[in-house]
């Protein structure tokens, strides 16, 4: 699944930084049919979590009330130097992942 | 009622120019010009990453990418969406971006080529006009082209449909009107591939034009066909002095 | 949907306006109902949540939104979830966005589908266990010109 991220690259300590994802994703309602009538699936991206040097920032339990290619944004505290990591699953059990490093100073 | 407001002077209009072209994104909301403009939020740049990748990614027997030959993309495709559609030497047919890249992959890269609409020709195509974002549309008129500029004038003006509307009926005569709840814009291609609330996806400048043969309830011409290339090649030259906004975001 | 949305595009035509109805709220009941499977019966006060979005939606399909939390945000008093409602969708619940002190701003921004015209909710627990909730009215508009592309 494609994903694009944004973290910035450095931060003070203690700063308040923001964080975006934006990810492809049809994110199927259910209620939708196809060219010849059927019904397709349900699948959306269920849960999403954004981890912080391995610290549990944000998290997200989404259903089709979603938009399509999702967007979220949101913000943690600079504390250390490390890495962002986001992991998301749909309901067709697809996962993905980014990554980003960021810097902080004193 | 509403036909009863249109007409007259439809085929009077020669000029194939707009004195003062508004491209789409001037009639939008707040909200859809803040999404365009946020290069993050605009959820058609998730189209132009694919459409990188897959430039950088080997195709076909002769397991080159598109960057085998063209390398950086950021200069060599700057600007060539702006001249699009046009007369492809080798074959003298018209091509717009999709045909052209099409082209390459048989000519060059010993690929098959990309379904019309498919993720993948709406990636490249996407990630290829975006090089040219900025840039003043610069179709030019010729010996070579004319036949098609003058074939996607008559479908221009040409009333069809259940509707009996042309072209130039809403998109000319009564741009800036409300339809609804809906600001009638003058038609322009300059953001296509654009990300449509409405499809939630990103697609081409024909799924939009086959979107208004629908509205009007006439028969849609295939995509990639020649009536729809002439029009593209029409209202490109219509829309001389907007620029490439690809990947833009329209309702 | 699709049926639904034309027979509204029609409706709206022969009306000559542009909406079908004003912005309906959810019976009390079917709102406390609701609340009451999420809070597990805990009090909802009013207040301390700001939903920002606009009043006249483009289009349904990409509502964009942004939720903020008056909350310091520190290890004693933070925000621990926002959960998006909008009971007018087939599916209420939106999403649930988990929050910390570690977020340093209770503040989420993302782009959310409405069926219909409707007041929409967000309800956020704090550390110390109560709920907030505060919500904005939302109308859905249309393209005029049907999609068949």
């Amino acid at each position: 699944m494609l994903a694009r991220i944004e973290v910035p690259r450095q931060a003070r300590r203690g700063e308040i930084i923001l964080l975006r994802i934006a990810i492809q994703h049809p994110m199927e309602t259910g209620y939708r049919p196809d060219n010849f009538g059927r019904r397709i699936a349900k699948n959306v991206i269920n849960n999403l979590v954004c981890r912080y040097n391995g610290v549990e920032v944000f998290r997200a339990e989404m259903g089709s009330g979603m938009s399509a290619n999702p967007l979220l944004q949101f913000h943690a505290l600079a504390e250390a130097s490390g890495e962002f990591v986001f992991e998301w699953v749909d309901d067709s059990g697809e996962r993905g992942s980014e990554r980003a490093a960021i810097t902080v100073s004193a | 009622m509403f036909a009863a407001t249109l007409g007259g002077g439809v085929f009077a209009a020669e000029a194939q120019r707009l004195p003062a072209p508004k491209s789409g994104i001037a009639y939008a909301g707040a909200d859809i010009r803040a999404m365009q403009a946020d290069d993050f939020a605009n959820p058609g740049m998730l189209w132009v990453a694919r459409g990188e990748k897959l430039w950088n990614t080997a195709a076909g027997r002769s397991n080159k990418s598109c960057a085998a030959c063209h390398r950086d993309a950021a200069s060599s495709m700057k600007g060539i969406a702006a001249g699009y559609p046009r007369i492809d030497v080798a074959s003298g047919k018209l091509v717009n971006i999709e045909g052209r890249i099409n082209r390459c992959r048989e000519r060059n890269q010993s690929a098959d080529p990309l379904q019309y609409e498919s993720e993948e020709l709406l990636a490249l195509t996407a990630y290829v006009a975006h090089q040219s974002r900025g840039m003043p549309l610069a179709v030019t008129a010729d010996a070579a082209n004319r036949p098609h500029l003058e074939r996607g004038r008559e479908i221009y003006y040409r009333r069809q449909g259940q509707m009996n509307l042309a072209c130039v009926n809403c998109h000319e005569q009564n741009a800036g009107r409300k339809l609804l709840a809906e600001t009638i814009s003058e038609g322009h291609g300059n953001a296509y591939p654009a990300y449509r609330l409405e499809w939630q996806a990103t697609g081409s400048l024909h799924r939009r034009l086959r979107a208004c043969y629908y509205g009007v309830r006439a028969v849609m011409p295939a995509y990639g066909s020649d009536e729809l290339l002439d029009l593209e090649l029409y209202l490109a030259r219509r829309a001389a002095g907007l620029t490439v906004e690809t990947p833009g975001v329209r309702r | 949907m699709a049926t639904r949305r034309r027979f509204l595009f029609t409706l709206s035509a022969l009306a000559g306006i542009t909406l079908a109805g004003g912005v309906r709220a959810q019976a009390p009941a079917e709102r406390e109902a609701l609340l009451r499977q999420i809070t597990g019966g805990a009090a909802v006060r009013p207040g301390r949540v700001t939903f920002d979005t606009p009043e006249l939606a483009d289009n349904g399909h990409a509502v964009p939104v942004r939720i903020a939390v008056d909350s310091p945000m520190t290890a004693a008093d933070h925000v621990r979830s926002i959960t998006v409602i909008a009971e007018r969708n087939p599916r209420p619940i939106v999403a649930k966005f988990t929050l910390g002190a570690y977020s340093g701003r209770a503040q989420v921004v993302t782009r959310i589908r409405l069926a219909d015209n409707q007041e929409v909710l967000a309800l956020a627990q704090m550390s110390d266990g109560s709920y907030w909730m505060g919500g904005a009215r939302v109308v859905v508009t249309e393209l005029a010109c049907l999609e068949g592309g």
